[in-house]
């Protein structure tokens, strides 16, 4: 019957463990991504997530003629490099940052409004028998306010 | 003995199934149904990995309430204070859903207030988000350092913005972490449906052909499909459910907008580093169809605020 009274105490555990990561990584979002966004202001939005390595992710946003955007990617400092490409409508790849040493920003305006997709994924180490790395992922998109 | 124990291994991993499915979608993305509930214990590294592909996480982003009101803004409309949703209704809102709606509705007012400098309304729409985010349980989202802070800094634009910025982060941070993504998606759209209606009611008429606002109202028509992928990764909760019904109407009308896209062509600028995405763009929106989508709106918006 011992493990009975482990259960409420495990649950707990996994409870408080997960909400704590995800607090690390609105912490971590505010304290690294943003900044990255520089003079553009932050548009307010979240998106972030615990990514394994070889984890991918997407993202689907309008965004806006006469807009100057920043996007911000950024991983936690465990993890491997984190690469990202910006996709239209066609899937035709407008942007790799892989091409770009792998920055963590890049700046685009437009000059009609488009929806575009942007996959992010999280690389491997390879390092066989080790546990994959795991860490947070943050998305961030900043735009200049015109006065 | 083994038998109990065998029982006992049993509740063990419906406990964990149950605090894994609780857990199992965070931070405003989505998962596949198929993934919340895997829960076993993967017997090797391969096994580990295979479930980390499946673990594939979709982003549904609408633009948030302070990017619609900047949206109005560059499109050179003017403010008009009679058209956001009056601060006195702030006590009629007591469920989930007409907090979580009008908490983007009043993030949207506030951003839209603080765009065009108007000092008094700033501070009384920051309190009525507060009042708000502090109804759907949301801890530490608006402080009252923050609104101090407003204060001091009123006719610092910058200031404002950031502030803005923050503590809407705030907010749908807070939902997105603790698995409450029917009310952050609930939020994101009452400020969408904000901007919308302010846009829809600033536009004139005699003004129709070639203003800027207009063209900016035809654009959420590039939004709709995912504001409605949006809710529906939240589909059986019944807040969640009518909202997809009200949004599938007004998608209908939308449907009856024509948007089309030349190929796009990046193309880098060395001075500014800034890549440009140059495509041309062809609208077609007759003012019977904005007459209809503009009323479709308002009955949506009436619906979030008037409760």
């Amino acid at each position: 019957m011992r493990i009975l009274r482990i259960i409420p105490i495990l649950t707990l555990l996994i409870v408080v463990t997960t909400l704590n990561v995800d607090a690390q990584c609105k912490a971590f979002a505010k304290k690294v991504c943003i900044p990255e966004l520089g003079a553009y202001t932050h548009d307010g939005n979240y998106h972030a997530a615990i990514l394994v390595e070889g984890e991918e992710a997407e993202l689907y946003k309008t965004f806006y003629s006469d807009m100057e955007y920043r996007v911000s990617i950024c991983g936690e400092d465990k993890l491997p490099d984190v690469e990202f490409r910006v996709l239209d409508a066609n899937k035709n790849v407008l942007y790799y940052n892989k091409d770009a040493n792998y920055a963590k920003t890049w700046d685009f305006k437009l000059q009609s409004s488009q929806q575009l997709k942007i996959v992010v994924k999280v690389n491997s180490f390879n390092k066989p028998g080790e546990t994959p790395a795991s860490g947070c992922v943050a998305i961030m998109f900043g735009f200049k306010i015109k006065k | 003995m083994n038998r109990k124990h065998g029982i006992c291994s049993k509740i063990l991993i419906v406990v964990l199934m149950f605090t894994s499915v609780l857990l199992g979608c965070k931070s405003g993305g989505t998962k596949t149904p198929k993934e919340e509930v895997v829960v076993s214990v993967p017997k090797d590294k391969a096994a580990v990995v295979e479930d980390i592909k499946q673990a594939e996480k979709i982003f549904n982003a609408l633009p948030s309430p302070l990017e619609s009101a900047m949206l109005i803004k560059s499109a050179d409309a003017r403010f008009d204070g009679s058209l956001l949703n009056p601060i006195g209704n702030v006590n009629s809102y007591v469920t989930n859903k007409s907090m979580a709606l009008n908490l983007g509705v009043y993030t949207c007012d506030l951003s839209f207030a603080s765009l065009y400098e108007q000092t008094q309304l700033i501070i009384d729409y920051m309190n009525a988000a507060k009042k708000m985010a502090d109804g759907l349980g949301i801890l530490k989202a608006i402080e009252q350092s923050q609104i101090d802070k407003l204060e001091e800094n009123i006719n610092n634009s910058e200031v404002i913005m950031e502030i803005v910025s923050e503590t809407f982060m705030n907010s749908n941070s807070y939902l997105s972490d603790n698995n409450q993504p029917a009310t952050a998606a609930m939020v994101l759209v009452g400020g969408w449906f904000e901007g919308l209606y302010i846009s829809t009611q600033l536009v004139d008429m005699k003004d129709f052909n070639g203003n800027k606002l207009v063209g900016r109202i035809i654009d959420q028509k590039l939004s709709i499909d995912i504001l409605i992928h949006l809710l529906e990764s939240s589909k059986g909760n019944p807040a969640v459910d009518d909202l997809i019904v009200q949004v599938k109407k007004l998608k209908l009308v939308f449907d009856k907008i024509k948007i089309t896209t030349s190929a796009i062509r990046p193309e880098f600028d060395k001075k500014s580093n800034t890549t440009v995405l140059k495509s041309q763009i062809k609208t077609d929106m007759t003012p019977e169809v904005f007459k209809e989508l503009s009323a479709a709106v308002s009955e949506i918006r009436k619906t979030f605020v008037n409760i």
